[in-house]
């Protein structure tokens, strides 16, 4: 038997079929299913909220690594460590050099105030900062063009032996993939969330209509059009994905929302969430579910209309 | 309405079931097919309403070639030709009213409520309107697949025994209610191998009686 042409089933006959009102109450043909149906609802619901949290992990990761990245990039430290009798020498050497150094836009040496609110978490208030042999720190903002670091290691190495240039490759290097794995990491989360969404609509609607075969060669028997077999289906899909991706879609959101602000977590998470016009991305989730409903079930309604001539 | 020529059937392309039939079928005309159980009557009914394809020879059905037909084509076919079966099928979660109007509703077009409560009435199922098809007896689901059959107002109506698990009574009902379809100026094909049903239907109409033997269609009228 040679196979049967769908093409009445295009992708724009499907949308104008699901965007036309039902009036003669066509979608009623298919038989309420309780079960299917609250299984989808909560289906699209769980991953909705799953893939809300995703999205806030991929943007504020994203936010994370371009922070560090950029705010690490252009400051760096020279951390001077010398006896006392030669220290201010040392520091007024290494100071001359980095003024002659292209590239460096700014330079300056912390005041004793900054060092000890840097080391207060450890030490807490009130430290005896000249007492102690702490090195002098100076703090230098990278111009636009950036300068070359080795030469001017050297440099210090030569004028100021007890100079050491930090310019924190060591550390941020590692945090900024981090970060950048992460944000991959929720990309891919929502990718897989898609995609098992996907395959969950597409099963329960395959479901739905391999238990209704019976209906749908009656259906056929009487006249009915592909079009109008595959759009009661696909609507009704269509419908409970973007249903239940809006709910799971809000809850995220007030999950989201519900976090601690970014102060009270003390400073340091960036803040698992959304800023500004970024609320309106998840508004996107419900979208994106209506549209795999709409292509998986119309996939399914084509397999299934295959056999029923 | 119904043209075929040197038509043959067999299913999976294998064996002949139905070989070299040639038949024209005019409007308002009364036939009924028989043969004995298996010869193919219900092959030749699907081969109408175009269920089945032919594997060899021309057959038309109202002007078009209906191996050309589209699935689309097929559909728009069937709204033409109302069927009858034997054990006919509803959809079991829609009231009897709403199935009987089901051709209707697929097809986009308002049902007219009071042609709908004619249509139960001339079948004798107006108690039984709101009552979901497994509540209905044998002669009642029958009535109820003739209303469907009938309700886009086809050109052409097959039968396949329709009397073929009710009692005689019932089946003079029917039988009937096919009469004045045909009345109407409907074809009416009915398959049967029932003698006493077409002897009964010769009494009011003028019927022609088609027989399947040996894989063959042949005009039996005269033997009645």
């Amino acid at each position: 038997m040679r196979k049967p042409e769908l093409k009445s089933l295009d992708l724009a006959t499907l949308w104008r079929g699901l965007t036309r009102p039902d009036a003669a109450g066509a979608d009623r043909v298919v038989p309420p299913t309780g079960f299917t149906a609250q299984l989808t609802l909560f289906s699209a619901a769980a991953m909705a909220f799953l893939a809300v949290f995703a999205m806030a992990l991929a943007l504020a990761t994203g936010r994370l690594a371009e922070r560090w990245s950029s705010e690490l990039t252009q400051t760096m430290t020279v951390r001077v460590q010398a006896p006392p009798d030669q220290i201010d020498r040392q520091v007024n050497a290494v100071m001359a050099a980095l003024d002659t150094t292209p590239g460096i836009a700014e330079a300056r040496v912390l005041p004793d105030e900054q060092v000890e609110k840097l080391l207060e978490p450890w030490f807490g208030p009130d430290l005896p900062i000249e007492a102690l042999p702490i090195p002098r720190l100076i703090e230098l903002v990278e111009a636009d063009e950036g300068f070359d670091a080795e030469a001017l290691r050297l440099r210090l190495q030569g004028e100021a032996p007890g100079a050491v240039l930090d310019d924190h490759t060591r550390w941020r290097q590692p945090l900024v993939s981090a970060a950048n794995r992460l944000r991959i990491l929720g990309l891919f989360s929502l990718l897989l969330i898609a995609s098992a969404s996907g395959a969950m609509i597409t099963l329960a609607a395959k479901a739905a209509l391999a238990a209704n075969g019976q209906v749908i060669r009656v259906l056929r028997l009487v006249g009915a059009r592909d079009i109008t077999i595959a759009t009661a289906f696909v609507r009704r899909f269509t419908r409970r994905a973007a249903l239940g991706a809006a709910g799971g879609t809000v809850l995220g959101m007030l999950a989201i929302w519900a976090l601690p602000s970014v102060d009270g977590a003390g400073g340091f998470l960036t803040g698992l969430g959304f800023r500004g016009w970024g609320w309106l991305l998840p508004v996107l989730i419900p979208v994106v579910a209506a549209a795999i409903g709409f292509v998986a079930t119309r996939w399914a309604a084509l397999r299934m209309l295959r056999e029923v001539r | 309405m119904i043209e075929m020529q040197n038509l043959s059937f067999g299913y999976g392309g294998g064996e002949a079931l139905l070989a070299d039939m040639t038949l024209s079928l005019q409007p308002g005309s009364f036939h009924f097919l028989t043969g004995p159980s298996g010869a193919g009557k219900t092959t030749f009914l699907r081969l109408c309403y175009a269920d089945l394809l032919p594997s060899a020879g021309r057959m038309s059905t109202f002007g078009q070639d209906v191996r050309a037909l589209s699935r689309d084509g097929i559909a728009g076919l069937r709204r033409r030709v109302g069927v009858v079966h034997q054990d006919p099928q509803f959809l079991d979660h829609m009231p009897v009213a709403e199935n009987i109007a089901l051709p209707l509703m697929i097809s986009g077009q308002a049902v007219d409520m009071a042609a709908l409560g004619d249509l139960l009435a001339w079948v004798q199922l107006s108690r039984h309107a709101r009552a979901m098809p497994p509540e209905l007896s044998g002669g009642e689901r029958q009535r109820a697949a003739l209303a469907r059959a009938v309700i886009m107002a086809p050109d052409l109506i097959l039968a396949d025994e329709p009397t073929g698990n009710l009692d005689w009574d019932m089946s003079m009902r029917l039988l009937q209610l096919l009469i004045e379809l045909n009345r109407s100026g409907k074809a009416v094909l009915i398959a049967t191998h029932d003698l006493n049903l077409v002897r009964a239907a010769k009494q009011q109409v003028q019927a022609r009686v088609l027989r399947i033997a040996g894989m063959k269609l042949q005009l039996a009228g005269a033997d009645l």
